[in-house]
């Protein structure tokens, strides 16, 4: 029989009271093969409403974060557990509810089958289930055609946050992982390092409960932290042939 | 040279630079500034008192700089120095920030590892 694979499926959440629980008795009655053992680990960033005490009242397997970092110092936190605490795979996911548990499956296969270090769930290779609005899709579309101008891969979706990790690229981001909107940034810093990194389609859900962390007035500012991001972060990697660290 | 300064406005002066060098030192003294802020800041207080000494110091620089009207040297040197400040302070506040960052993760996956071994999984 072939050795049980760890997976730690990291769920960062920031005021996501609503969907916690729903959530977890999900994932709890997905099923999943045999070599697979799921934990899921919530981050809870600080929340200032009631998710700390479902998590502790639910008796959920969670980390507490001290202060308030973000997306991407929260799921960091998560990658550096699972890193250190013997995980062979980490699986980031949203705390809202958009990803749904029963295709944490398909992504994992791929990783099993070592086809890939890192999968990306994406709803955009088949056009099923939540698309999001037009306006999000012209920024996709813009990331896309970036990723291809600097690294040459094409990720159709690259905000998606749906993302299995094994344990070389989980490495990498224990070193470094973007602080804010880290998901397009991120795919920069995997393809640089040398990692394989392959997209799987999955259908989304509108979320459940709570509010995006991309809210339209902030889109201008979105696209241009990101893509400031995205341009240093390779030029950085091009050219000092070095991770960051500051 | 004919004096291009009152010497009551070089007094103030002198006094002046010799206050914010005291201010300096005993910030340094009681430990509320570290040493490579210090650094930029004694410097400053030096310029200044060098500049209060050397009556003509504006004028001659200025005239080898080719720069017309004097005064306006000061302020191309102060506003260069506080460029060049606040940017040293973006990238200290940078760092802290990374720093920050890295001691709550810390922190927050002890806390975990605490918890799970006062209470042990019951499975």
């Amino acid at each position: 029989m072939k050795s049980r694979l760890k997976v730690a499926l990291i769920i960062p959440c920031f005021n996501e009271e609503e969907s916690i629980f729903s959530l977890f008795s999900e994932i709890k009655n997905t099923r999943f093969s045999e070599e697979l053992v799921i934990t899921p680990i919530f981050i809870n960033d600080c929340s200032n409403d009631n998710s700390k005490q479902i998590l502790l009242d639910r008796f959920i397997e969670f980390i507490d974060l001290p202060v308030n970092l973000g997306i991407g110092g929260a799921v960091q936190t998560g990658f550096k557990y699972a890193l250190r605490n013997g995980f062979d795979v980490a699986v980031q996911m949203d705390g809202d509810g958009q990803h749904p548990p029963s295709e944490l499956q398909k992504i994992l296969n791929l990783i099993i089958n070592n086809e890939a270090d890192v999968v990306i769930g994406s709803r955009y290779l088949t056009k099923e289930g939540f698309q999001s609005s037009s306006l999000r899709r012209a920024g996709i579309n813009y990331f896309k055609w970036l990723n291809k101008k600097l690294v040459g891969i094409t990720v159709f979706d690259s905000t998606s946050g749906y993302r299995a990790l094994n344990r070389k690229a989980l490495e990498i981001v224990a070193d470094y992982y973007p602080d804010e909107y880290p998901e397009p940034e991120a795919i920069i810093l995997y393809a640089l390092n040398g990692l394989k990194i392959k997209e799987v389609p999955v259908t989304m859900r509108e979320r459940q409960g709570g509010s995006s962390s991309i809210r339209t007035y902030k889109t201008v500012y979105y696209m241009f932290k990101v893509t400031l991001g995205t341009i240093f972060l390779y030029i950085r990697l091009k050219f000092n042939g070095k991770r960051y660290s500051l | 040279m004919e004096n291009v300064i009152p010497y009551r406005l070089q007094i103030i002066a002198i006094t002046m630079a010799l206050c914010f060098m005291f201010f300096i030192f005993r910030l340094i003294a009681k430990g509320k500034l570290r040493e490579e802020y210090s650094f930029i800041w004694i410097t400053c207080t030096a310029l200044l008192l060098l500049f209060s000494f050397w009556r003509n110091g504006l004028d001659v620089i200025a005239k080898l700089l080719g720069i017309f009207y004097a005064p306006s040297l000061i302020f191309l040197g102060a506003i260069f120095a506080i460029v060049i400040f606040l940017v040293h302070l973006s990238v200290v506040n940078s760092k802290q920030h990374r720093q920050i960052k890295d001691l709550a993760q810390e922190m927050a996956i002890l806390k975990k590892k605490l918890e799970e071994e006062e209470n042990p999984k019951k499975d």
